[in-house]
């Protein structure tokens, strides 16, 4: 996946914009599109549910070979049990400190009134009091919920999952951000930890480092470390080469220019990297709870069991409220070291030394006496915050169930026979040779040669998995979820773009949906549109337009004051002004929307599998809970993350030809 | 101004510390107690740790809940409940870190791998649960059409079941993929015009019969019994032609109803050797498809906590509780 950088655009005098696609590619579209017609229903690949290929049932006696070979082999016996002891002595020793008794003591080291005056020490000492006194009101209401103890089990999980993540992601990406050999090495490995779905590495992860703590921190890692890793590299990569240069001929060696010149000043970016690893592992909780790891997960998924919405949505809750703490505090430390670098003062030095010094004596007070009296220890209270969000939530999702459904079937229906059904039936009946063929012509007509290469290479995987017709199927759904989710990325966006108050009140509720796990609205989805492709495709869209919407509002936003006051005084209304100039503008950043909004779509396939999205997704889940059928779920993760791969790379392709157009135009 | 402002702030901060100290030092102090200790008679042999795999389930919660009560109350066992999925929990075995399952259904493709082929766990007799999967249709169906509880008549209706999913067919539907189905073979075999919809979970089924009554939709789909959602909703079953034992041995030909599954326990064959009084009670537990719908009904519909749940229970049955902890 990439990470969005949004370049100054140089600006192409505002005429009818080209079709994003370009004539050439227009034309092997249609062509493949009749040709799907006439071949229809030859060589389609089909594979019943419950048949296994060859490919897939070697897979299955494979991960058996490993299964049996486990407890004897030598690398398994000091490696893997090394790591594993290490990792599960170390999550304990959080748990013990913050969220769970131990042996000889019914509640953790440090109580609820030690940790909050932590963070609000932390926090107001590496970012600002303002993010500090966030950070105290968000904590207080994971206990005012009733859900003390699992948030805590959940932030010692994270946090250990965090720091090991920096550990092994800083370095490397510092590696990676100086040697370019070695980030072409690593991309795909990469690429493959950051869209591989959970589920397909769950069982073998438990199958080395068994059931608990250290499982679920490495299943967590798997996904923090690409973006400690990348956004590593694209800090070291940003600071000016001639720094550099002139560290090195000032007589310093290459190591202490790294330790003294990139590094501070790859410093923000680095935090904003920090950031996007904590939004990242916390997307794992609910994932995690599958292998028993305690904490906020656990409750969604019980809840999950018994349909209940109220309770999962408490639950979902004090995870975007942990989220949005965590995602603001690093946010402000970062514009701290900012402040700090271009040495402008800061709140925190307006209170001065000694209010550090009295705010450190009051934390450890606060400590001790939270680890000496009950009442300091255990959150008081029974939750009745926490019960009255319950009961609101499930009583609005029955009154919207009860009044709506007619209007949800109805949409539904007009989606799955009107666009769905259609689009899939194309995909599915079209011969293999055909389709393949005119996505190879496609990416060698946007990139040429090295595009082609990768669209072989993923077309290849895909048949040799066997799985071609349901990865069809999922990719029509994928398709239909995109476009709904750039439409909404474009209009959403663009108003949110031009309006600054839109974008305050807008702006919470799409961070929410981005962290709500997915299990928490499934259940209210599922009333509303059905046991569906359609419930998959909205559950996608609710997870993947707060991404699409921010791209294009940042990018409607950048658009030069100076060009709309230009338009507007030669006469342009509002919707001359926004089609004619924001848009066309704001091209590069629609191109970069669309191609996260594939992204993120594609991240919510297993989670469609789940609600009747059938294709590469339920047999992912499949591969999961069925002994016989776990080499198929392997091939299609598999199946998956090439799709992946093959969107990302003809998307950023298209986006790429966009900028080469203007730049040729302006020029 | 600054060393003032930051002056006045440091006092403040002073007497908010002081305050904070005296207004906290009072009240109930943690008490480094150790777990609770058990209240049998000595001559009972100490339990120890007991790895109770947990399946998510609320069925299997509610057998989980009422033995971890006992366990923990009578022998003094040291619970370690784990919530995992059945896969992981048979793999549990082999790795040593669980020691029961308390309901297993069928599964006789791990039965063979850890049972028969590695011998790491072994089977530790019936819960006295009957397990019934069958085909199934919403109350409201049933009460209009009657004859549609009959597999034969299915065709004359399958048009009413037909969704955006199932293209001309009607939709029949399946849920959670840990269960093995027949359901295409057996559609196919008995010449219905029904597709099967993957609807993938527990969850997406239920909804999907839920608002079939409530909505009055026509939904037929596979079910099972002993399941908390009959309390809510009494679905009916409908009858395919009777099982008889090997119809369905190849599963490409079957065309029979499935048969009733003796639910099983499943212990580790370390923890049945181990003498652990917890053992006794894993292989003495048996109860009704009432009993664990009355529990399963404290937990999802009167949201008891586990505890609370086993305890009601326990209180109301002595006499049983008494013969799992003989012997």
């Amino acid at each position: 996946m990439t990470s969005a950088t949004l370049a100054p655009e140089k600006l192409a005098t505002p005429k009818t914009p080209k079709s994003l696609l370009g004539r050439k590619n227009a034309i092997v579209g249609i062509g493949w599109f009749i040709l799907a017609i006439l071949l229809k229903g030859r060589s389609t690949l089909p594979l019943n549910r419950s048949s296994l290929t060859s490919v897939q049932e070697s897979l299955t006696n494979l991960s058996d070979a490993i299964d049996r070979n486990r407890n004897s082999n030598p690398f398994f016996l000091n490696v893997i049990n090394k790591i594993r002891s290490s990792i599960n002595a170390f999550v304990n020793l959080l748990q013990d400190a913050i969220s769970q008794g131990s042996a000889t003591r019914a509640v953790p080291q440090i109580g609820w009134l030690g940790v909050v005056a932590v963070i609000g020490l932390a926090v107001a000492v590496f970012a600002s009091a303002r993010a500090a006194l966030l950070a105290v009101v968000g904590f207080v209401t994971l206990g005012l919920l009733g859900l003390w103890q699992e948030s805590m089990d959940t932030l010692a999980l994270t946090l250990a999952a965090v720091v090991l993540a920096l550990l092994i992601g800083i370095p490397l990406g510092v590696l990676a951000g100086l040697y370019p050999r070695f980030e072409k090495l690593i991309t795909p490995i990469l690429d493959f930890a950051q869209v591989m779905p959970t589920f397909v590495y769950l069982t073998p992860v438990t199958l080395f480092f068994l059931i608990g703590p250290a499982s679920a921190t490495i299943v967590t890692l798997i996904y923090a470390i690409p973006p400690a890793l990348r956004i590593t590299t694209v800090a070291i990569r940003g600071v000016p080469w001639s720094t550099v240069e002139a560290a090195v001929s000032m007589g310093s060696t290459r190591w202490q220019a790294l330790r003294k010149v990139q590094l501070p000043q790859a410093k923000r970016t680095i935090v904003v990297g920090i950031n996007q690893t904590i939004m990242a592992a916390l997307a794992m909780v609910t994932i995690a709870a599958l292998i028993d790891a305690p904490g906020l997960g656990l409750v969604v998924v019980k809840a999950l069991e018994t349909l209940d919405v109220g309770r999962s949505f408490k639950a979902g809750l004090a995870i975007v409220i942990m989220a949005v703490v965590l995602d603001r505090s690093t946010t402000a430390a970062a514009e701290r070291v900012q402040k700090d670098s271009m040495q402008q003062q800061t709140t925190a030095q307006k209170f001065g030394v000694a209010s550090k010094w009295i705010g450190l004596l009051l934390t450890l007070v606060a400590i001790y006496i939270s680890n000496i009296y009950l009442w300091a220890s255990q959150f008081p209270g029974s939750g009745i915050l926490g019960l009255k969000v319950a009961s609101i939530a499930d009583s609005s999702t029955g009154w919207i169930q009860l009044h709506l459904v007619n209007v949800t079937n109805g949409i539904t229906d007009l989606f799955s026979y009107g666009l769905l059904n259609p689009i899939q039936s194309l995909l599915v009946n079209a011969p293999w040779y055909t389709t393949a063929a005119a996505i190879f012509v496609i990416g060698y007509l946007l990139k040429g040669f090295r595009l082609a290469l990768i669209v072989v290479v993923c077309v290849a995987t895909i048949l040799i998995s066997g799985l071609w017709s349901d990865s069809m199927v999922t990719l029509a759904s994928t398709l239909v979820a995109a476009l709904i989710t750039v439409v909404l990325g474009i209009v959403v966006g663009t108003w949110v773009g031009r309006s600054l108050p839109v974008d305050r009140v807008l702006r919470p509720i799409l961070d929410a949906g981005q962290v709500m796990p997915a299990f928490v609205y499934l259940v209210p989805f599922l009333g509303l549109f059905g046991a569906t492709r359609f419930t998959a495709i909205m559950a996608a869209v609710v997870y993947a337009s707060p991404a699409a919407i921010k791209l294009v509002a940042d990018g409607v936003w950048g658009v030069p004051e100076s060009i709309t006051e230009a338009a507007i005084s030669a006469g342009s209304n509002t919707w001359q002004l926004i089609t004619k100039v924001q848009l066309p503008s704001a091209r590069r950043a629609i191109a970069l929307a669309i191609n996260q909004g594939l992204i993120y779509v594609l991240a919510m396939v297993v989670v469609g599998g789940l609600v009747g999205a059938g294709g590469l997704g339920y047999l992912v889940v499949a591969g999961f809970s069925q002994e016989n059928l776990k080499g198929k779920g392997l091939a299609a993760g598999v199946a998956i993350v090439m799709l992946g791969i093959l969107i990302d790379r003809i998307t950023q392709a298209i986006a790429d030809r966009r900028d080469v157009h203007a730049k040729a135009v302006a020029t | 101004m600054v060393r003032k402002g930051a002056k006045r702030t440091s006092l403040v901060l002073l007497i908010a510390a002081a305050s904070l100290v005296l207004a906290a030092c009072g009240g109930a102090k943690v008490s480094s107690t150790s777990s609770a200790a058990a209240s049998s008679s000595t001559s009972t042999p100490a339990c120890g740790t007991f790895n109770l795999a947990v399946n998510p389930w609320v069925g299997y919660e509610a057998d989980a809940a009422v033995v971890a009560y006992v366990a923990q109350t009578k022998l003094g066992c040291n619970v370690v409940k784990k919530n995992l999925s059945e896969e992981i929990s048979w793999q549990g075995f082999a790795t040593g870190e669980v020691d029961a399952i308390l309901e297993n259904w069928g599964h006789a493709d791990l039965t063979k791998k850890y049972i028969t082929e590695q011998k790491v766990a072994q089977d530790a007799g019936p819960t006295g649960n009957q397990g019934i999967i069958g085909w199934y249709v919403d109350p409201w169906l049933a009460q209009k059409y009657p004859d549609i509880l009959d597999y034969k008549n299915l065709n004359k209706y399958a048009s009413m079941f037909k969704t955006s999913e199932s293209g001309s067919k009607g939709a029949f539907l399946d849920g959670d993929p840990s269960y093995v189905t027949n359901d295409e073979a057996i559609i196919k075999n008995l010449g219905l015009n029904f597709k099967v919809v993957y609807t993938g979970s527990e969850a997406a089924l239920i909804t999907a019969f839920r608002n079939g009554e409530t909505q009055k939709k026509p939904v037929i789909g596979y079910f099972y019994e002993p399941q908390w959602f009959l309390s809510e909703v009494p679905l009916k079953h409908v009858a395919l032609p009777p099982y008889t034992p090997g119809c369905d041995a190849d599963p490409k030909t079957v065309a029979c109803d499935y048969p009733p599954y003796p639910l099983n326990k499943v212990v580790s064959t370390k923890f049945a050797t181990s003498g652990s009084p917890a053992y006794n009670l894993v292989k003495n537990f048996n109860w009704t498809n009432d009993d664990q719908n009355e529990v399963a009904k404290y937990i999802a519909q009167d949201k008891m906590t586990d505890d609370q749940a086993a305890k009601k229970w326990v209180d109301a049955n002595p006499d049983k509780v008494a013969a799992w902890l003989a012997g």
